[in-house]
């Protein structure tokens, strides 16, 4: 296994440049899906930082008056059962679904990171139990191990983000662990050896640093099933619990019984959901195919 | 290879012993348990009244006492009894399970029967139009959950048939059993479908790059024949994996599925017993999914070595 150089590979792929400006449009022209899922991210973030700014109503404001309104010029999405603005739910929205789905990516995959440093670096018996740990924790689907997390802690956002992430640990340590086996085997962590760095040095200033690349792609692919394993968790009336507007419990059991007598209802929380997703799984493609070559398909 | 399969199967039990101790422990690491929900609804109640129910339930003793009991249960088949319908577990579980593996076994076939033909065209037409729009349509495949993909199902057929198809456990006909687990095994078969596509175009790309797939074109072998006589073979062994990944995968569909169509099998079963904090039921369920996922990951390994004459396993 050898380094990637990342210049040599873009030059490959025909960049006639590769500083600045200049790369960013050559890959934007180059993964124009990529850049498609990209901007899709930015709207998602721009509108769970601008919520307040963009929407008229509070995602709260409960007005029976107008309760279970059709999309109208006053409320562009419509209304739910308790009069509650369906868009500005969405826009609102859009802060659980991010929050879940950055944090429980970020705290699972730091676990990762260390147990799978740990368990390659280390190898002997730590890598043994770690190993054991890893093929217990995989032997459950992601949802059902969520579930009975959330099951355990109780229903609230840092549990759900706790749910998630664990199932996620597995995942990246078997990653870093392949990743921090081979890197361990090249010349220049001998070389780091020979002039006496220590074990912990050469693991997080030598191994860590080439483990990124396919970290970063692995962490984008989660992110998107992590949104979507939140909205499964929401819509089964176990993840986030109510008031807050969650767009997996925008369309819980309740939406069922309004596919006949409010279809706004069941469409546009299942559009954002698959909207976001759809723009993390295309980017996270996008950045396999650039970061990590030698899978490129 | 027989120290291998033995090895193999020590493991399995290692790590369903790893899940059962996990699972046990996690449901009681939350103080209160089931009497304590019981009777906080009740508003004031006799003190007696809740320890005679604990020691029936076998609450009163310690934890490991507690998990020693289900296990030996569990080893002689006595699954305990459901605290909701205080019924044997075995009762309400066994009964559930043919209709979650009629969907399961639905919506792998309509995976399969999608998902491997569009990742070949793809992959052979790589690069042109059409292999975009399939990759556009497999990621989307990806990123709809499906219980949402379930209820646009149920708004079609409103649209369409004024009705909504409602499960029957007798159906009457042909047509209508079909209809009762054909439409349910497609939204959960659709997401299946996405991941094998992908992984038989990427499987399949790489066949196609390698040096007997140019001698076999350099010989003069029609473009088809590459295709699908010299390459497919090859290609199709990565997506048996899919089969083993899938066993988990299908499993987080059919349960929101089940619950969107009102389907009373396993996987809802599941939802409604931590509802309801049925322990035993929970628990018990989630050792037979982690039974399920086990042994279809250890099938595929043991399916590969007979497919795949280079494959031994040695140990």
């Amino acid at each position: 296994m050898d380094a990637i150089n990342y210049d040599t590979e873009l030059r490959r792929a025909g960049a006639h440049s590769t500083h600045g400006w200049r790369k960013l449009t050559f890959l934007a022209q180059r993964y124009m899906l990529g850049t498609a899922g990209l901007v899709i991210m930015v709207m998602f973030v721009l509108a769970a930082a601008l919520a307040d700014v963009i929407c008229r109503f509070s995602p709260l404001a409960v007005d029976s008056a107008h309760a279970l309104a059709a999309p109208n010029s006053q409320h562009w999405m419509g209304t739910d059962s308790f009069g509650r603005d369906v868009w500005s739910r969405i826009i609102h929205g859009a802060r659980i679904s991010l929050a879940v789905g950055i944090g429980s990516t970020a705290l699972g995959s730091s676990i990762g990171v260390i147990v799978g440093l740990a368990s390659g670096y280390l190898s002997g018996w730590v890598d043994l139990v770690f190993q054991r740990i890893t093929d217990i924790l995989q032997a459950l689907p992601l949802l059902v191990l969520a579930l009975v997390v959330t099951a355990a802690l109780g229903p609230s956002l840092p549990n759900v983000i706790i749910a998630i992430a664990i199932p996620l640990i597995p995942t990246v340590a078997r990653v870093i662990r392949a990743n921090t086996l081979a890197l361990r085997e090249l010349p220049f962590v001998e070389a780091a050896k020979s002039i006496g760095m220590s074990e912990m040095r050469i693991a997080l200033r030598h191994v860590l640093p080439n483990t990124l690349a396919p970290l970063i792609v692995l962490a984008t692919a989660q992110l998107g099933s992590t949104i979507l394993t939140e909205a499964s968790l929401s819509f089964l009336g176990l993840g986030i619990p109510e008031p807050y507007p969650s767009w997996g419990r925008m369309l819980s059991e309740s939406a069922a019984e309004y596919v006949r007598t409010a279809p706004w209802l069941v469409i546009f929380p299942g559009v954002a959901i698959s909207l976001a997703v759809f723009g993390t799984n295309l980017f996270g493609d996008a950045l396999r195919d650039i970061l990590d070559p030698r899978q490129r398909g | 290879m027989f120290a291998y399969i033995v090895r193999r199967l020590a493991l399995m039990l290692v790590t369903l012993f790893g899940i059962s101790v996990i699972i046990f422990f996690l449901l009681r690491i939350v103080p209160g348990n089931i009497v304590d929900i019981l009777f906080a609804a009740a508003g004031y109640v006799d003190p007696a009244d809740k320890a005679n129910l604990e020691r029936e339930l076998g609450l009163d003793q310690s934890i490991i006492v507690q998990y020693l009991h289900w296990i030996g249960g569990l080893l002689r088949g006595d699954l305990g009894y459901s605290y909701v319908s205080e019924k044997p577990a075995l009762d309400e579980i066994l009964p559930r399970i043919p209709i979650t593996a009629r969907l399961a076994g639905l919506a792998l076939l309509f995976s399969a029967s999608i998902g491997i033909p569009l990742g070949v065209i793809s992959a052979v037409n790589q690069g042109t139009r059409l292999d975009y729009i399939l990759r556009v349509v497999s990621l989307s495949g990806l990123s709809l959950p499906s219980f949402w993909l379930g209820l646009l199902i149920l708004m079609a057929s409103v649209a369409l048939f004024g009705t909504m198809p409602i499960f029957n456990p007798n159906p009457q006909s042909f047509g209508e059993a079909l209809a009762i687990y054909c439409v349910p095994a497609m939204a959960v078969g659709f997401r299946s479908a996405a991941l094998t596509m992908r992984i038989t175009r990427s499987s399949m790309l790489e066949i196609l790059r390698q040096d007997y797939i140019r001698t076999a074109r350099a010989k003069g072998a029609s473009e088809r024949a590459v295709n699908y006589h010299h390459a497919l073979k090859n290609a199709i062994l990565p997506v048996i994996t899919v089969v083993g990944i899938e066993a988990a995968f299908l499993i987080g569909g059919l349960i929101v599925t089940e619950t969107v169509f009102n389907i009373p099998g396993v996987a809802r079963f599941l939802v409604e017993a931590i509802r309801w904090r049925d322990y035993p039921i929970v628990q018990n369920l989630v050792m037979l999914i982690a039974v399920v996922v086990v042994v279809a990951n250890f099938t595929v390994d043991m399916l590969y070595a007979v497919v795949d004459p280079r494959i031994r396993y040695t140990d």
